[in-house]
């Protein structure tokens, strides 16, 4: 149904009604997408040039770039922003890898047993973060965690350590929670990518006499690129939004140890009532996403 | 075909891959389990300083707690809007039932919520995705770039001009005001144009040769075909709504309208340490999303692989 150029009358009459019953269709989303994702996101890159904080008595006052400015002297913002790229390049690599290990042993198991370790891997995505991060506080816990009665047993800890309340372990634990948050979606798409793997590819490869090693490399690494592709993507936006774990169990403390940016923005739009100074915090880490979502992108081409 | 001892060798490297696989398992599942247990437990066993791996004995004291919490009428909704066309400016409120404890109320709430986003989304979702994957109109490669941009951007970034757009519309700290931007979010959009691209174009031909309009040939026709991408998206977005806690803490405030997830998180703030009353409100708002999960499970994991591979 290619537009052609030499359109005539009745066709164009034809293409009028196609576009007329097309955003028919289209009217109940596009209410609620305009309405709440596209309209906030030109708010929030026109408010970043404004000084707006509630409780002021004043409008809104037109400072061009001084929010980004004091970003870049703001020590705060500089901590979180290195403490989120700690997350970033600590949790992706490791999702990734450990998803594929797991997916590599299971996808060829039997449906029931494929279907529960698939299923014990996506609990605490399921659970819901905050179920999550309640017990792992009480985990952690100082006196009543099972983590310093383990390490105490296994003789790794010596006295009780105050896990989220120290300087040195904070961070470490916020990522080990979400760690474990983060590999049930990329174990599922990764058991069906390998699962799709064309089975006389293989076969052709072990008449040649391929090991597995070679099997694995060599055939089925390049054709599941795309969905390694997709969960480098995913991983790296949620690890980049790691919000809930934060305010829970640290508020970024102690000392701004483990703060990130989305839990920065949550502080300087809610408690602080900057809006101004918390859009443009936004509009950084959009930026950030995007640039790293288009390096992923490009890498991953070249292969 | 390798030598035998290579063979041997490849069965050590797997019966101890499966043994870590399985510990690791166990791991995963601890947390549940510790929850689940936890809010049986007696305060004592719960704040010894030897953690009792199974409860010596099964105790509903947690639960009991926390329902003598608070007390709200089991249902009361705002309708949206409506402080518009009123005299008095206050939006019509619907309240319904008895008096129950709040934590029994933010079930309601949460449930509300999801089922409601779940609707939702899957109707205006199933409907443009068909008009993008099937109809050829003016602005459609604009529209798409555009979904697949906001797609890729963190959701949490908007949420400042969220949060002041709904109270210029009145509708802070009300559940659509956690409702409709998920039902605007693009990747359910997205997802199904990928289903519909499915459907072939003969029979969309045929049916509109046989005279069946707009609305016939998408529900006779398009509907049936794309069903199990509605199932996935439906289960998707009960879920991911059911969790967004984020988007709950900043829409929601009064103890009436939260939900169950804000609910423990105020629990905690205000009883940090009774770790037996956190860990019934985790347990009542975790067992019945995961009993959603598992009885759906084979339509979600298929569904999120196949929006991934057709992606």
């Amino acid at each position: 149904m290619a537009k052609s150029s030499v359109a005539t009358g009745r066709s164009k009459a034809l293409v009028r009604r196609e576009t007329r019953s097309a955003y028919l269709f289209l009217l109940p989303n596009l209410i609620f997408f305009v309405g709440f994702v596209v309209i906030p996101m030109i708010l929030c890159v026109y408010t970043s040039f404004f000084d707006s904080t509630m409780g002021k008595d004043v409008e809104d006052v037109f400072i061009g770039l001084k929010n980004y400015t004091e970003l870049w002297q703001d020590p705060i913002f500089l901590r979180a922003l290195k403490n989120t790229f700690v997350i970033v390049l600590v949790s992706v690599p490791a999702v990734c890898i450990f998803s594929l290990w797991v997916s590599a042993l299971i996808y060829r198991m039997k449906g029931v047993v494929l279907s529960t370790f698939r299923c014990v891997f996506y609990l605490p995505v399921v659970t819901g973060s905050v179920a999550v991060t309640v017990v792992w506080k009480w985990m952690f816990n100082n006196y009543y965690g099972i983590f310093n009665y383990v390490g105490k047993g296994l003789g790794v800890v010596e006295n009780n350590i105050n896990w989220l309340g120290d300087e040195r372990f904070a961070l470490w634990c916020i990522i080990l929670i979400l760690f474990t948050t983060s590999v049930g979606q990329p174990i599922v798409l990764y058991v069906s990518a390998l699962g799709n793997v064309d089975t006389s590819l293989v076969e052709a490869s072990e008449v040649d006499g391929a090991n597995n090693i070679q099997k694995f490399w060599k055939i089925k690494w390049p054709l599941i690129m795309p969905t390694t592709l997709y969960i480098l993507v995913i991983t790296t936006i949620n690890s980049f939004q790691c919000f809930a774990l934060i305010q829970l169990l640290t508020s970024g403390g102690p000392n701004h140890s483990t703060d990130t940016v989305m839990y920065y923005i949550y502080y300087s739009a809610f408690k602080l009532y900057r809006y101004g100074y918390g859009n443009a915090m936004g509009v950084v880490l959009a930026i950030f996403i995007a640039l790293l979502s288009a390096v992923q992108f490009k890498l991953a081409k070249e292969k | 075909m390798n030598s035998d001892s290579g063979l041997k060798h490849r069965s050590l490297y797997t019966v101890v891959s499966i043994i870590v696989l399985v510990i690791l398992a166990i791991l995963f599942a601890f947390p549940l389990y510790w929850i689940i247990t936890g809010a049986f437990k007696t305060n004592a066993s719960i704040n010894a300083t030897t953690p009792d791996w199974f409860p010596k004995e099964w105790v509903m004291d947690n639960f009991r707690k926390l329902f003598s919490k608070q007390s709200a009428p089991l249902w009361e909704l705002a309708v949206p809007f409506s402080s518009k066309f009123t005299a008095d400016g206050n939006p019509l409120i619907f309240t319904a039932g008895p008096v129950v404890p709040a934590a029994i109320r933010w079930l309601v709430n949460t449930v509300f919520m999801a089922v409601m986003a779940m609707i939702l989304t899957c109707i205006t979702s199933a409907m443009a995705g068909y008009a993008l994957a099937k109809k050829r109109f003016r602005g459609r490669a604009m529209l798409f770039t555009l979904i697949v941009c906001a797609m890729a951007l963190p959701k949490q970034v908007i949420l400042i001009p969220l949060l002041r757009e709904m109270s210029s519309l009145s509708l802070y700290n009300t559940i659509w005001a956690v409702i409709f931007p998920t039902v605007g979010w693009p990747f359910g959009v997205f997802l199904m144009k990928q289903f519909s691209e499915g459907v072939p174009g003969e029979m969309l031909e045929a049916a509109r040769i046989d005279g069946a309009g707009e609305a016939k040939t998408f529900i006779e026709i398009v509907v049936p075909m794309i069903k199990p991408g509605v199932g996935a998206l439906a289960i998707f977005t009960f879920i991911t709504s059911w969790n967004d806690y984020f988007m709950q803490l900043i829409m929601l405030n009064s103890t009436s309208k939260l939900t169950i997830s804000l609910g423990i998180a105020k629990l905690q703030a205000e009883n940090s340490t009774d770790f037996g009353l956190i860990m019934a409100g985790a347990s009542l708002a975790a067992i019945p999303i995961i009993t959603v999960f598992i009885i759906f499970q084979k339509y979600f994991t298929q569904g999120i692989a196949m929006g991934a591979v057709k992606g």
